[in-house]
């Protein structure tokens, strides 16, 4: 028994295993995530009642909320992976944070920029700044700089090997960043509004104000899979390409 | 629905450059995330062929 668990674990770090098994992930992973968008974006930006404080801008939550969450998601896996990396020195969890880091990327973008197109009209509206050093706008900030040097990082090291316990180690460290950013706006007086919703409680607002977030929540999720995978299989494929296995499959099949 | 007009609807309570341009941006990043795999496939694998190809000439 154990050593079958075992020579799964290994199985699930090989590289040429991972690819054989995941070609028809993306296309439902990435399928299903659009589905859920459209949906509960529909749904939010026409149908969800306008916020009785906020009015209408509140909307941009369907977009801001999910964009977070996965900003916040993506950087927990690749500090996950790394520590996998350290420990087992798994190759697959190494291409898991090169993999992740430019997708989180987007992720943390999205965030920043809806939340300044959501500040602007709700916390700035007589002033004419954008931006607000607030602590959860900035340690949202410091996770952008974090995923900058993840990638930076990866390109100034040449050896591949050094280049992925330094990324992992930087993953890592990080993640120290996360509950900063999540207890923000409840150990600082912030701005930002403090978290509406919890695993633990029912939300204050009305269903066809949540469902369309959760929704759109798990749309994100969906499409984050399968973009991951896509990525996966890029990096499997890039640094595979010597071996006898990725060669006869590109010369066999066209794709 | 939670407007009465299509105008309504577009202008978003006076929020709206804030609301669209935010949904903008969320089609974009997750357009472009795709374009960018798609691209990044691509020249992965035209390297891999060209290095194929390169290596059955020498043979």
């Amino acid at each position: 028994m154990t050593l079958r668990l075992k020579e799964r674990w290994h199985q699930l770090g090989s590289p040429r295993w991972f690819y054989r098994i995941s070609e028809r992930w993306p296309s439902w992973l990435v399928g299903l995530g659009v589905l859920l968008i459209v949906v509960g974006w529909i749904w939010g930006l026409a149908f969800a009642p306008p916020d009785y404080q906020q009015g209408n801008s509140f909307r941009i939550m369907y977009v801001h909320v999910p964009a977070s969450m996965l900003a916040e998601s993506c950087y927990v896996l690749m500090g996950v992976a790394g520590a996998v990396l350290l420990i087992w020195r798994m190759k697959l969890a190494d291409m898991v944070v090169a993999a992740a880091a430019p997708i989180g990327v987007g992720f943390v973008a999205l965030s920043l920029i809806t939340g300044v197109l959501w500040g602007k009209p709700t916390w700035l509206q007589t002033s004419d700044r954008w931006w607000v050093w607030d602590a959860r706008t900035t340690s949202m900030l410091v996770l952008l700089f974090l995923y900058f040097g993840l990638i930076a990082l990866r390109q100034a090291v040449p050896r591949q090997e050094t280049a992925g316990r330094a990324c992992a180690l930087l993953a890592v460290v990080g993640l120290i960043n996360i509950p900063i950013i999540k207890y923000s706006v409840d150990w600082w007086l912030t701005l930002h509004q403090p978290a509406s919703f919890s695993l633990t409680e029912k939300p204050a607002m009305p269903a066809v104000m949540w469902l369309p977030l959760l929704f759109s929540a798990l749309g994100f999720y969906s499409f984050f899979a399968g973009a991951l995978t896509l990525a996966l299989r890029n990096e499997i494929l890039g640094r595979e390409r010597r071996t006898q296995w990725v060669r006869e499959l590109l010369a066999v099949s066209p794709q | 629905m939670s407007f009465d007009s299509f105008h309504d609807f577009l202008a978003m309570g006076g929020h709206a450059p804030y609301v669209w341009w935010s949904y903008v941006a969320g089609a974009a990043v997750l357009g472009l995330d795709l374009a960018w795999l798609a691209r990044r496939r691509r020249r992965t694998v035209d390297a891999v062929r060209r290095a194929e190809d390169r290596s059955r000439e020498e043979r």
